[in-house]
């Protein structure tokens, strides 16, 4: 059941990230509301994971301010994330949403059916027995999106989830978050391909160092980019 | 008659006083690994999960304990349970439930060593995974034991192995007695000692045929754990 | 399934457990004696006897008659029956025993390779054999380990005038163990040691050795029996342990003692009511 709290929009004020002495995210002012989906770009170690788990709430920031929905504290029932490289536990493709849908409090009677969609949705259908630790990369990065879609989340974050993957998986991946967000899920993903970028994306946010260079829709971003950051990046030049 | 045919007949045809030995060492070392299951899978699940100031020199001293000589928990058991020593009114020594406490004692750092490291490179991998489904701690927990089984059977049969095969603690706290708390191990060490061989190598060829198995269920169990989950 | 398995194997520890308190109920008593009497043999011989007589059933934990006495002394045991005369007097005149009465006595016999190289074969003075095992630095194997057999071995060193203790070189060999592996060791290097003929018919690996000297008055070795002191430790089972030493010194119980052979060969000669055993 749908909680009435919305944990949107998702509001970092002034939010910063040091671990270890070594500041990952400084000072990140950032909105993600409903609608469209949000794509992080930058290069190699601008932050763009440290800042999707931020936003996800599986670390606070060492300074600033995280909020869901208004609040500060809370639990992540509506978010859902597929990390860069998702860990599949030691059991079935359908094992594991199995779990997930535990996880989330789906009833016992509704699981078995519901994992068939999800498995469906995701291009899986006939690896349901498989042992997912089987599975190939392209395959185990479809079940983890599977997994995340289990708990019927407000909000996806997804770290460069075509990474791995050949076109024609990319384009079932593509095809899903198109699906979900035409539900209404918002979806807020990284990804080193400017295509798909474009492809994706409602809202552009640019990372480098650390810092949020410079926030537009996709549109204007390709087409008028307003720094010279911006530029050099969405002209192919590398970052440093 | 040489001595291995003479032992070979002896168990064969099922000789009552080596297989009541052979019944006799399986129950003390079982019951021995069920309690220390008991005490020592939970406590290597916290000690893998929990931090807390001092858990680097915890699992050291697990992992040294894992070596702790037989003899030694022999002595410091008989020592306890001696008329004359704290447990005294108790009256357990020289019978079977001490040797089951004394093995007991020796096979629960093996069990909790093992249980930490596993359920600890678990919870490595697992760690991002049940935080983004909102796991609690018992859930946690519970996947853990679970997705670990076939490891966690594996260091209890690294237990049982250690138990079957150990004599300087149940021949203190048992006192061998005939017929009683007489053991595999123990039947050997005084039946060579008399020069008596036939039932010595009986007993042996039971107690490498127990090891075998007992190796053979851990590698079972690998493979088992492989191909069902990967 | 696994869990299953582990219920089956925790009830039967707990069966073991729970049948804790129905053996405290068992008639039963625990005995403290020495490794040479439970290698002879001797009590899978008697004691069945004795619970066929009484529904006793007697559990003999065998060890060095030192600890045996020490084991008395802790009250891990009901009776004590081991065979070294003076300790068994000290303990019960420390209180630890109610009284000693004497049950049997077997003999020692001097063991060593049948080429005896320090020409001690068919000497009548054991005295003499253990001077010229020093004097030609004959390979001895010693038990060392406070058991009766030691004790009545370093006796007889000093019966010898000889003070072992500072004397003794590399030929003399202490291990610390009880009869069965002293036999081992000196069978395994050809050397000579004292054992009780009770342990020494019922060894099997006699590799070349053989009874070199035996019959010398100084060789007789004596069983005493007490039982373990109620006033010190309430605990202990005091009929049915008075049961068994009064079995022990009956006529009954000298017979089955007596009715014990090893090859047509009698081990232990009853003596209960020789006066001053």
């Amino acid at each position: 059941m749908r909680a009435p709290i919305s944990d949107l929009p998702i509001l970092l004020e002034d939010a910063s990230v040091h671990v270890r002495g070594v500041t990952i995210l400084e000072r990140i002012s950032l909105a993600l509301a409903p609608g469209a989906p949000t794509v992080l770009i930058g290069p190699n170690g601008a932050g763009k994971t440290t800042l999707l788990r931020l936003a996800m709430g599986l670390l606070r920031p060492s300074s600033g301010r995280v909020s869901w929905g208004g609040r500060t504290d809370a639990p992540p029932t509506q978010r859902a994330i597929v990390f860069q490289r998702p860990v599949m536990l030691r059991r079935s493709a359908a094992g594991n949403l199995r779990y997930a849908l535990a996880a989330a409090g789906v009833e016992r009677a509704k699981r078995a059916a519901r994992t068939e969609e999800l498995l469906a949705l995701v291009g899986l259908g006939w690896l349901g027995e498989r042992p997912a630790r089987k599975l190939s990369g392209g395959e185990q990065q479809r079940l983890a999106l599977a997994r995340a879609l289990a708990k019927e989340p407000q909000v996806l974050f997804l770290d460069e989830p075509t990474a791995s993957l050949d076109p024609a998986a990319t384009k079932a991946v593509e095809d899903v978050i198109h699906a979900v967000t035409a539900r209404g899920i918002k979806v807020v993903m990284s990804t080193h391909d400017l295509g798909e970028a474009k492809r994706v994306a409602g809202e552009i946010v640019l990372l480098h160092r650390g810092h949020v260079i410079e926030t537009a829709d996709c549109a204007t971003f390709f087409s008028n980019p307003g720094t010279a950051e911006a530029r050099r990046f969405t002209a192919g030049e590398l970052l440093v | 008659m040489p001595d291995d045919v003479s032992a070979l007949q002896l168990v064969l045809t099922g000789d009552p006083a080596l297989f009541a030995i052979v019944r006799l060492s399986l129950l003390v070392s079982l019951s021995a690994v069920v309690f220390a299951a008991l005490v020592g899978l939970p406590f290597g699940a916290w000690v893998a999960l929990t931090r807390f100031p001092g858990r680097e020199i915890v699992i050291v001293i697990l992992n040294a304990l894992m070596g702790l000589p037989p003899v030694v928990v022999g002595l410091a058991v008989y020592l306890l349970l001696s008329r004359a020593g704290p447990l005294g009114s108790w009256g357990l020594l020289f019978t079977p439930q001490a040797m089951v406490v004394a093995q007991t004692i020796l096979i629960v750092p093996i069990i909790a060593a093992l249980a930490r490291q596993t359920i600890e490179d678990l919870w490595v991998e697992y760690r991002d995974e049940l935080a983004a489904m909102d796991v609690g701690p018992a859930g946690r927990v519970a996947t853990l034991i679970w997705d670990a089984r076939f490891s966690l059977v594996t260091a209890l049969l690294a237990g049982f192995g250690r138990a079957a095969a150990e004599v300087g603690a149940v021949i203190i706290v048992g006192g061998n007695i005939d017929g009683f708390t007489r053991t595999m191990t123990t039947a050997i060490a005084l039946e060579t000692s008399k020069g008596d061989l036939p039932l010595a190598i009986g007993l042996g060829m039971v107690l490498i045929a127990i090891v075998v198995v007992v190796n053979a269920a851990a590698w079972g169990m690998r493979h088992a754990g492989e191909r069902l989950a990967g | 399934m696994l869990t299953s398995r582990h219920l089956i194997a925790l009830g039967a520890a707990a069966s073991l457990l729970g049948a804790a308190p129905a053996l405290a109920q068992d008639k039963s008593i625990v005995v403290a004696s020495t490794t040479s009497t439970q290698d002879s043999g001797l009590f899978g011989h008697i004691l069945p006897r004795f619970k066929a007589k009484t529904g006793i059933e007697v559990r003999v934990v065998a060890q060095g008659t030192g600890q045996a006495l020490d084991t008395g002394r802790r009250g891990d045991a009901d009776v004590v029956f081991v065979h070294a005369r003076a300790q068994e007097q000290k303990f019960v005149a420390d209180g630890f025993g109610v009284k000693r009465l004497p049950v049997m006595y077997n003999d020692f016999v001097l063991i060593g390779p049948k080429s005896d190289p320090a020409g001690i074969k068919g000497m009548k003075d054991v005295t003499a054999a253990l001077r010229a095992l020093k004097t030609k630095t004959a390979p001895f194997i010693s038990r060392g380990d406070r058991s009766g057999t030691h004790a009545a071995e370093l006796d007889l060193w000093k019966a010898a005038g000889i003070d072992i203790a500072k004397e003794k070189g590399p030929w003399y060999r202490e291990i610390g163990q009880g009869m069965g592996p002293a036999l081992n060791t000196a069978s395994a290097s050809n050397a000579y040691v004292l054992a009780d003929r009770g342990t020494w018919l019922s060894f099997k690996n006699r590799g070349e050795l053989d009874v070199l000297v035996a019959g010398d008055q100084r060789l007789f070795n004596q069983y005493g029996v007490m039982l373990v002191n109620p006033a010190k430790h309430p605990h202990v089972k005091k009929e049915l342990g008075q049961a068994f030493i009064d079995w022990l010194v009956s006529p009954d119980g000298q017979k089955a003692i007596a009715d014990y052979k090893i090859n047509g060969q009698q081990l232990f000669f009853p003596n209960a009511n020789a006066p001053g055993a």
